[in-house]
């Protein structure tokens, strides 16, 4: 092993004389703190290091694992609880207590839990990187044990039993042990066979996001909004309710009691589609704003990985990252620590290359095994003083494309979700129009169509009421203003904190748009069979579209509306 | 221990020695003066060439003869539950008259992360008595909700209603009072201090006071003194702990000049880059830990430079703490005290600590649909200032009354006045009974037939 000394310490950053490559990962001090060497001068090099360096002298020793920063993959990750560098939280807590202290190392996996593996293939099977060797259940996931990506060869034996994940499970011809662990480098996205076009939609159960602005199986999407906006609340409500089989879910310099509502919140929850805790499914990585800020540079690397893991295993992944922000503050503080020149608002100026790195490893893929699987990304961004012009989110929005921006004025007025519906848009509203035309209806496209053109048309409207007041439109457009409003209310506003709005079927979801645009028929023939416009806005019925909102049997309950709508417009005669 | 007298330059409140053995990253340093004045600093940056020292009391006197010595420890504060009643400079030396502290322990003022994985979940509603937070931005226990505040607004005031007030209901148990001053005025503080001796409050208050005219570069230790001391009483000796911080905004230009005086590359405004990552420092030692009893519940004040809430130092607040109370302009200048500007204000741990079995089961509810009707009223008087009140619709009226009655009954209340929260919420139902129940349409039809209309 590589041994050097420490030269200097200013903050995270420390300079060693040390022989390294980029990226290796290093033992710094008495205290054998973990760190990455992230730039190399001459005979120095400079270690990002995770933990506090307080105390941390000159001359102290380096050790070079001569290895990049990598995670350990295996069954045993879902439900776990992680640090930004794979630290499992449970076992920090046991090591060193109920405050993180430095140099405690826990590995990411279980090494004494068994599982019960069962092959799947036979000695002799010729296999490469990707295929699967056999199953094990993880909880209520069959977790596909898989070559890793270099390897290949011939299997010279396997057996069925129970393992722990270092346990040799078989062999390749070549005498390569199998096992379930494998090792990969955060920074390197894993191999896939080739990308698909996303054209299957992520089902969040949230109105405004499955209706207005879905996001695709595979795609991308960023939620910038000033604080209180709401940013943690829709990432938490993707988490639970979105319809991907496994959740990462990484808590990237966030608040401590946000992640501790998360830890209780989950465990609790159950997945609507299996019935089972929806912490069975989860993986989450909490490095909250005042642990380590290379730490939390790392976690975001270290949470897609992961994603690309059971994506590899054909699942559907869905990565929440809250906020990219924290990263990109930290990518800042670091190179400011390096003395490299700044870009913008001192942001280094390769902050658009590593967003635009990190978002692409997200897509539908065609594993190596063959089998479709999908990571979707959603980064929460958090806009210095709710400004979208600044270097993240710009940077970002240079590659997603669902963008969902939350409101800070929508916010206030506690409109919820607070996304904005002029700003927000999702380029997969296209390529997903099929799929919705086959499986939920086939207006739904026109339906959407027409609410968006409501809600422009208001926002329109709005600007000359602002002017003259609402009495001075003509009573066609204060159909359109009431009609708005319905929508607004009844349908984009969602309460997360209800048991049973806080999730909205697509089917719905439909129904709620169509009672509001039947309403909205009816009250222009009304009108042209001269009713006058005050009549319709005192009527009782469309009130009442609102309160399906909490209504388990939503069919009933609005089948009900209807009549009563239909039958108050009869009246109005 | 070594001595050095190997001091090549000094710059601002920093000093940078040559020559010297390894120091440690983040040591105590004593500085002895020709004069024979001692200063403390801490190492900011240590190499084999060069070790830069912050010097906490501030750099004048100290020239190139002066000595330097490297204490070979971090710094930290001796606590004891002796610190009850206390007064400390900002560097945590008593000076109320009294003896030293006797420690118990000796802690390391920087603090270490609490494990996400053992907090606590807060979700012991406080009642302050104040209805704009009790009742539209609730509190809870282990929470850290900042007053946003500006020049000349009665921030105070508001802070010493609240650290007088505040009790949570069904326990006897009152809070232990931390008050770390920043650079505000010796005025100021003698209010603090004289409420909390009237009150009998300071009893049980640590009080840490680093006034206007004390060293700028001392306010950064000031409040991570504070917050180790709450530590202490919190998770060691089982006490709920308020926190009092001000002003933060003192506090982010030492920062400042510390990053100034190092050349560093400034973020916006001239502000550090990792001034997110030092704020969150301080304010994530806010909570509740798994199975033990106390808390650290945590009010820092900040006055916002020109009452911009973008600026640097409430953004990055805001994206730490767990919602803000704003303190408003346009209500003081209009005589209602508290000037709480309900719409921007916001508790993210609101939820936790409200519903039947905590406050009501209509709270939430109740509180969305003020804020919805109070939103719109607000918008409405832009449009009456163009169009006058009589182009307004009768809806549109209404709500427009009920803004008004929302700031002049709901928002304002005495000094003195300490409402609980069945007062606050039928308020808020006697301003809601105003307005025809259909249109209630955050408020489900259940609560509605419960609440409405009842006086």
């Amino acid at each position: 092993m590589k041994t050097g000394k420490v030269y200097r310490v200013a903050g995270p950053v420390v300079v060693a004389e040390l022989e390294a490559s980029m990226y290796d990962v290093c033992k710094v001090g008495k205290e054998k703190l973990l760190g990455e060497v992230i730039q190399i001068n001459g005979s120095r090099c400079t270690i990002q290091v995770y933990e506090d360096t307080t105390g941390i002298k000159p001359g102290e020793e380096v050790e070079n694992t001569s290895q990049p920063l990598v995670v350990e993959l295996g069954p045993g990750l879902l439900s776990s609880i992680y640090d930004g560098i794979q630290r499992p939280l449970h076992l920090l807590r046991s090591l060193t207590g109920d405050f993180i202290m430095r140099g405690a190392t826990a590995p990411g996996l279980d090494r004494k839990r068994k599982w019960d593996f069962k092959a799947s293939v036979k000695p002799g099977a010729v296999v490469k990187g990707g295929d699967v060797l056999g199953t094990v259940k993880e909880g209520n996931t069959v977790h596909r044990v898989l070559v890793p990506p270099k390897s290949a060869g011939k299997v010279a034996g396997i057996s069925d039993g129970s393992y722990t994940v270092t346990d040799a499970i078989g062999k390749l011809d070549d005498g390569t042990e199998l096992r379930m662990m494998q090792l990969w480098p955060v920074r390197k996205p894993r191999p896939v066979t080739r990308k698909l076009l996303p054209d299957i939609p992520l089902i969040t159960g949230q109105r405004i996001i499955d209706s207005l602005f879905p996001l695709a199986k595979g795609g991308v999407a960023a939620i910038p909004g000033p604080f209180g906006s709401g940013k943690t609340v829709n990432q938490t409500q993707l988490a639970k309710w979105s319809d991907a089989d496994i959740i990462v879910y990484v808590g990237c310099g966030e608040r401590g009691n946000e992640m501790t509502e998360v830890l209780k919140e989950f465990p609790e929850l159950t997945d609507p589609r299996t019935g089972k805790p929806l912490m069975e499914r989860t993986i989450l990585i909490a490095n909250t704003s005042n642990m380590p800020v290379a730490a939390r540079e790392a976690s975001v690397y270290t949470g897609i990985t992961l994603a690309e893991y059971y994506r590899d295993m054909g699942y559907a992944v869905a990565l929440m990252a809250d906020s990219t922000s924290r990263w990109a503050e930290a990518m800042r503080e670091i190179s400011s620590r390096l003395e490299e020149m700044p870009g913008e608002e001192g942001y280094p100026a390769y902050l658009s290359a590593r967003l635009s790195d990190f978002y692409e490893r997200a897509g539908r893929v065609v594993s190596l095994m063959g089998a479709e699987g999908s990571v979707s990304v959603i980064g929460a961004v958090s806009p210095p003083g709710g400004d979208f012009s600044e270097p993240v989110t710009q940077g970002t929005l240079r590659v997603i494309k669902t963008f969902w921006a939350l409101d800070a004025k929508l916010a206030q007025r506690r409109h919820f979700p607070a996304i904005n519906w002029l700003a927000s848009y999702s380029l997969y509203l296209d390529s997903l129009s099929h799929w919705y035309e086959k499986n939920i209806a086939p207006d739904w496209m026109k339906l959407i169509g027409r609410t968006r053109s409501i809600l422009q048309e208001e926002d329109k409207l709005m600007e000359i009421v602002q002017l003259v007041g609402s009495d001075a439109l003509p009573e066609k457009e204060q159909v359109t203003i009431l009609v708005a409003r319905m929508f607004r209310e009844f349908l984009l506003q969602q309460n997360a904190f209800h048991p049973v709005d806080t999730y909205s079927e697509h089917k719905k979801t439909y129904l709620i748009m169509k009672t509001i645009l039947g309403f909205a028929d009816k009250a222009k023939a009304a009108l042209d069979s001269g009713i006058r416009m005050q009549k319709i806005s005192v009527m009782k019925s469309k009130d009442k579209v609102g309160d399906v909102k909490f209504e388990k049997d939503y069919e009933a309950f609005l089948a009900q509306v209807n009549k009563e709508i239909e039958k108050e417009f009869a009246e109005l005669k | 221990m070594k001595e050095y007298k190997t001091i090549t330059r000094i710059a601002g409140p920093l000093v940078f020695v040559e020559k010297t053995e390894p120091v440690g990253y983040g040591e105590l340093v004593r500085l002895t003066l020709p004069s024979g004045e001692a200063k403390s600093g801490q190492v900011l940056d240590t190499s084999d060439d060069m070790v830069v020292v912050q010097v906490f009391e501030g750099t004048s006197g100290v020239d190139l003869n002066s000595r330097v010595k490297f204490l070979g420890e971090t710094i930290r504060l001796p606590v004891s539950g002796e610190l009850l009643g206390r007064i400390l400079n900002g560097a945590g030396k008593p000076i109320d008259g009294g003896p030293e502290i006797v420690p118990e322990e000796r802690m390391d003022i920087t603090g270490a992360a609490i494990n996400p994985y053992a907090r606590g979940n807060p979700s012991d509603f406080i009642q302050t008595g104040i209805s704009t937070i009790d009742g539209t931005n609730t509190l809870v226990r282990g929470q850290k909700l900042p007053l946003f505040s500006g020049a000349g607004l009665p921030h105070n005031e508001i802070a010493l209603q609240i650290a007088r007030q505040a009790k949570v209901r069904g326990s006897s148990e009152g809070f232990a009072i931390v008050f770390a001053a920043m650079g505000i005025t010796n005025e100021e503080a003698q209010k603090f201090i004289s409420e909390f001796e009237e009150t009998g409050a300071l009893k049980r208050a640590v009080v840490f006071l680093n006034l206007a005219d004390d060293p700028a570069v001392e306010r950064l230790i000031t409040p991570r003194m504070a917050l180790t001391a709450a530590e202490y009483l919190a998770f060691k000796k089982e006490m709920h702990v308020l926190v009092i911080l001000t002003d933060m905004t003192n506090y982010c230009e030492s920062l400042r000049e510390i990053g100034a005086a190092r050349s560093e590359i400034p973020g916006r405004r001239g502000y550090p880059g990792y001034m997110y990552t030092d704020l969150a420092m301080l304010y994530e030692r806010a909570g509740i830990i798994k199975g033990k009893k106390g808390s650290i519940t945590q009010l820092p004040i900040l006055t916002m430079v020109g009452d911009d809430i973008t600026h640097p130092i409430p953004d990055l607040t805001g994206y730490i703490t767990e919602g803000q109370i704003v303190v408003s302009r346009e209500l003081h200048s209009r005589n209602i005290y508290p000037p709480v500007d309900v719409l921007p204000s916001l508790s993210r741990l609101m939820n936790l600590g409200i519903g039947s079995g905590k406050t009501r089961e209509d709270h939430k509810q109740l509180s969305d649909q003020c804020y919805a009707f109070y939103a719109e009223g607000k918008d409405l008087r832009g449009l009456v200032a163009i169009v006058g009140e009589e182009s307004l619709s009768e809806r549109e009226r209404r709500i427009l009354k009920f803004a008004a009655d929302f700031e002049d009954l709901f928002v304002r209340q005495d000094k003195g006045e300490d409402r609980d929260i069945e007062q606050t919420l039928d308020i808020g139902w006697k301003l809601l009974s105003e307005i025809p129940e259909s249109e209630l349409t955050r408020i489900s039809p259940e609560l509605r037939k419960k609440y409405y209309g009842r006086r």
